[in-house]
C-alpha cells in the first residue's frame, strides 16, 4: 500500500451529468491546500473516472483515489461506502465536502457510521496546534463562529461559492479504489433531466456580481428587467423568495436564509422590500444597491445606495447611462 | 401507516437571533421560539396525506428544551395524532452527531413506515440530521424532495441536484426530506387546539432511551470561538427625480463596480 501525506487533507468531489467535477470542486482544493496536502477522492459515474481524476489533479490534488458508482441508480450508499474505504487508507487530518444536497447526505452518513463529528456549512478552514478549524457565518452573517471535532478528522462541509483560493495544479497520480460495499439500503434513481444551461450569465453562488428582483417586478415577463441590467453590469441573477413563489423564476436562483447566501462585490436589490430572511442570504456583500418605490422598506437599512423609485423607470435609464459610459 | 414528522425549534426568523457570546449557544431570551417553518411544511405533508388515507397514524418528534412543549403541542392541534418530546439537560448544545443519535432512539422505540424531515433548519443550516437518521436506522433516504408521492410501500419524488433533477423512490420504512416548494401548513382551528390537549404527548429524557451525552467513542463538534460583526450601516439614499439611473450610474463606475 502507498503511503499518503501525513498532514492529508481528503477532498470528496462527485461527477456531473456529463462526467464533469461539481462546480464547487475549485474551492475545496483552494481550501484544502492552504491547510494541508489535497488528496481527492473523485465519486464517478461509470467511465467518467479517469477524466475527471485528471481534473481533480489540475485543481490541486496530489494524489487522487477513484471510485466508480458500480450503479448509478442507486442513491448516495455507494459513495458513503467509498469514502469510508478512503479514509481508511489515507487517514486525513479534515474530510471535505460541498454543502450541496448530495454533499450533505454523505457528510451526514458517514459522520453517523463512523462517528465523527462534522462541522456544516463553512466558508473556510484553516490550521491550529490541534488540527483543522472549520469558520462559519451564522445567523445571516451575524455572527462569525469556529469550530472543530473533539478527536479525530473532522467532516467539514464548506458551502457552495464560499472560496476564492485555488490551489496549484499537480501532476497526475492517480488509482482505482477498492470499495467493499456496505448493504445499506438505499433510494433509487428512476430517472433523471440534465438541467440545460440555457444562460451565459455567471453561477450565483459565488458570483463578484448579483442583480436580484422580487416581488415589486410584478410578473414573468417584467422579471426580464433582473436578467437586462445583470447582462449589462456582467452579473448573476437572484431573486427573493416572493419572486420565486410567484413563479417569476425558479428556487435556485432564490436568495436568503433558505435560499442561496452570497457574498458578492456587488448586490442589486430591485422591487425587493428586504425582509431580514432575505438579508440573511445577501448583507455580507460589500456594496449593496437597492430600488424600491417605498422609502421605508428595511432594504435601505443595509443598503450603500438607495434608490427610492420605480423599477420600471430607473432601471431601463441606468442601463443605457451604462452602455452609454462604456463607449 | 406510521408516519413521524421531526419538527425543530428555532427562533424566530423574524426575530432578532442572537447567540451567546460566552457558550456561543443560541440565547433563548433574545428571540422568540417557533417551530422551523419546514417542519411545519413535512407536517402538512403528513397531514394532507391522512386526509385522503384512513388508517394514517402521525407523530411528531422533537428533541427540545423543556419550555418547548407549548409549540409542540401546536402540532397536535394541526392534526397529529400523537407527540413525543425529548428532552434533557445533558443535550443542552448538543452536536449534529448526538442530536441525530437521540432521536434515531427515539423513532426506533415506537414503528414507523416514514419518518418526513426538513431539508435544513433555518438556524443551523446543517441539512444533515435526516442522512444521519437514515444511517442509524438503517433504511433508504431521499433527501430534498421538492414533490412527494406517498403510496401503500413506497415513497418517491423530485429531487434537484446540481446538474439536474432526479426522479426517485424507495421502499418503506424510508427517511425523507421536503423542501419548501412544498406547500406551507394549514392553521390550527379552535376544534383542533381543543382537540390536542387531549392528545398523547410524551416527554422523554436520555435515559429513557439509554443514551448518555458523553459517549468516549463518538467525536464531537465544539465550538472554539464566537464573535458578533458590527451590524451594517445605511449610506446614502435619494428620491428619484428622473435622474436616478444616471446618479446611479456614476456611483457604480466610481466605485469600479460597472
Ligand atoms: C422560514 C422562512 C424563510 C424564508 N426564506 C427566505 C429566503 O430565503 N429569501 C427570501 O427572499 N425570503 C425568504 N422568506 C420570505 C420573506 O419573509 C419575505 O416574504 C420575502 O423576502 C419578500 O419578498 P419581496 O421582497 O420580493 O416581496 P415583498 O415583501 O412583497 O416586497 C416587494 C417590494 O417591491 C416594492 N415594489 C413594488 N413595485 C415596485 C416598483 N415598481 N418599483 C420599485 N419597487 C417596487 C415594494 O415597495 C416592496 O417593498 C422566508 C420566510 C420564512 C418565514
Ligand atoms: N432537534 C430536533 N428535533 C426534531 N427534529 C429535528 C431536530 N433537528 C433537526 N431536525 C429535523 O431535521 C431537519 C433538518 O435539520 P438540520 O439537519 O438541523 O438542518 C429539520 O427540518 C427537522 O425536521
Amino acid at each position: 500500500m502507498t503511503e499518503f501525506p501525513s498532514d492529508a487533507i481528503l477532498v470528496v468531489v462527485e461527477t456531473g451529468a456529463s462526467g464533469e467535477l461539481e462546480k464547487a470542486a475549485p474551492g475545496l482544493f483552494g481550501a484544502a491546500a492552504a491547510v494541508g496536502t489535497p488528496i481527492a477522492l473523485v465519486l464517478a459515474s461509470p467511465g467518467a473516472g479517469s477524466a475527471a481524476a485528471a481534473e481533480a489533479a489540475a485543481l490541486g490534488a496530489r494524489r487522487v483515489l477513484i471510485a466508480e458508482t458500480p450503479d448509478p441508480s442507486v442513491l448516495g450508499v455507494p459513495s458513503v461506502d467509498a469514502l469510508a474505504a478512503a479514509v481508511e487508507q489515507v487517514q486525513p487530518d479534515a474530510i471535505l465536502i460541498s454543502q450541496s444536497l448530495n454533499g450533505r447526505d454523505l457528510a451526514g452518513r458517514y459522520a453517523a457510521r463512523s462517528r465523527a463529528a462534522v462541522s456544516v456549512d463553512a466558508v473556510g478552514v484553516s490550521r491550529d496546534d490541534e488540527g483543522v478549524v472549520a469558520h462559519h457565518s451564522v445567523y445571516g452573517g451575524a455572527y462569525d463562529v469556529t469550530s472543530t471535532s473533539t478527536f479525530g478528522a473532522p467532516v467539514i462541509t464548506v458551502r457552495q461559492g464560499s472560496i476564492e483560493a485555488r490551489a496549484t495544479a499537480q501532476p497526475q497520480d492517480s488509482e482505482t479504489l477498492t470499495v467493499p460495499p456496505s448493504g445499506k439500503r438505499a433510494a433509487r434513481i428512476d430517472s433523471f433531466d440534465e438541467a440545460v444551461v440555457a444562460t451565459s450569465r455567471p453561477e450565483l453562488r459565488g458570483a463578484a456580481k448579483v442583480v436580484a428582483g422580487g416581488r415589486g417586478l410584478g410578473s414573468e415577463e417584467q422579471f426580464a428587467l433582473v436578467g437586462q441590467l445583470a447582462d449589462a453590469l456582467g452579473a448573476a441573477v437572484g431573486a427573493s423568495r416572493a419572486a420565486v413563489d410567484a413563479g417569476y423564476i425558479p428556487t435556485a436562483h432564490q436568495v436568503g436564509q433558505t435560499g442561496v447566501s452570497v457574498s458578492p462585490q456587488l448586490y442589486v436589490a430591485l422591487g425587493i422590500s428586504g425582509a431580514i430572511q432575505h438579508r440573511a442570504g445577501m448583507q455580507t456583500a460589500k456594496m449593496i444597491v437597492a430600488i424600491n418605490k417605498d422609502g421605508d422598506a428595511p432594504i435601505f437599512e443595509v443598503a450603500d445606495f438607495g434608490v427610492v423609485g420605480d423599477v420600471f423607470k430607473v432601471v431601463p435609464q441606468l442601463i443605457s447611462a451604462l452602455e452609454a459610459r462604456k463607449k | 401507516m406510521k408516519i413521524i414528522v421531526l419538527v425543530k425549534e428555532v427562533p424566530d426568523t423574524y426575530g432578532d437571533r442572537k447567540l451567546n457570546l460566552e457558550t456561543g449557544l443560541a440565547d433563548r431570551e433574545a428571540s422568540e421560539a417557533v417551530i422551523d417553518e419546514i417542519g411545519e411544511r413535512a407536517l402538512e405533508l403528513a397531514l394532507t396525506h391522512a386526509d385522503a388515507n384512513d388508517g394514517t397514524e402521525i407523530t411528531v418528534l422533537s428533541l427540545a428544551p423543556e419550555g418547548a412543549t407549548a409549540r409542540i403541542r401546536k402540532g397536535l392541534a394541526m392534526g397529529a395524532g400523537s407527540a413525543i418530546h425529548v428532552s434533557d439537560e445533558a443535550l443542552r448544545g448538543a452536536d449534529l452527531g448526538l442530536t441525530a443519535e437521540t432521536l434515531a432512539a427515539a423513532i426506533r422505540r415506537v414503528e414507523f413506515d416514514l419518518v418526513i424531515t426538513g431539508n435544513v433548519s433555518t438556524d443551523g443550516s446543517g441539512g444533515m440530521i435526516p442522512a444521519m437518521l437514515a444511517e442509524l436506522l438503517d433504511v433508504p433516504l431521499a433527501t430534498g424532495l421538492s414533490s412527494v408521492a406517498i403510496s401503500d410501500g413506497a415513497v418517491s419524488g423530485t429531487r434537484r441536484v446540481e446538474s439536474g433533477v432526479q426522479k426517485v423512490s424507495a421502499n418503506l420504512p424510508a427517511v425523507i426530506s421536503i423542501t419548501e416548494a412544498l406547500p406551507g401548513p394549514r392553521f390550527p382551528n379552535f376544534k383542533g387546539i381543543m382537540a390536542a390537549k387531549k392528545k398523547p404527548l410524551e416527554m422523554l429524557t436520555l435515559a429513557d432511551l439509554g443514551i448518555t451525552a458523553d459517549n468516549p467513542d463518538a467525536a464531537r463538534s465544539i465550538m472554539l470561538t464566537v464573535a458578533e460583526k458590527p451590524p451594517r450601516a445605511a449610506g446614502v439614499k435619494i428620491i428619484d427625480e428622473g435622474d436616478a439611473g444616471e446618479k446611479l450610474a456614476d456611483f457604480l463606475v466610481e466605485n469600479r463596480l460597472a
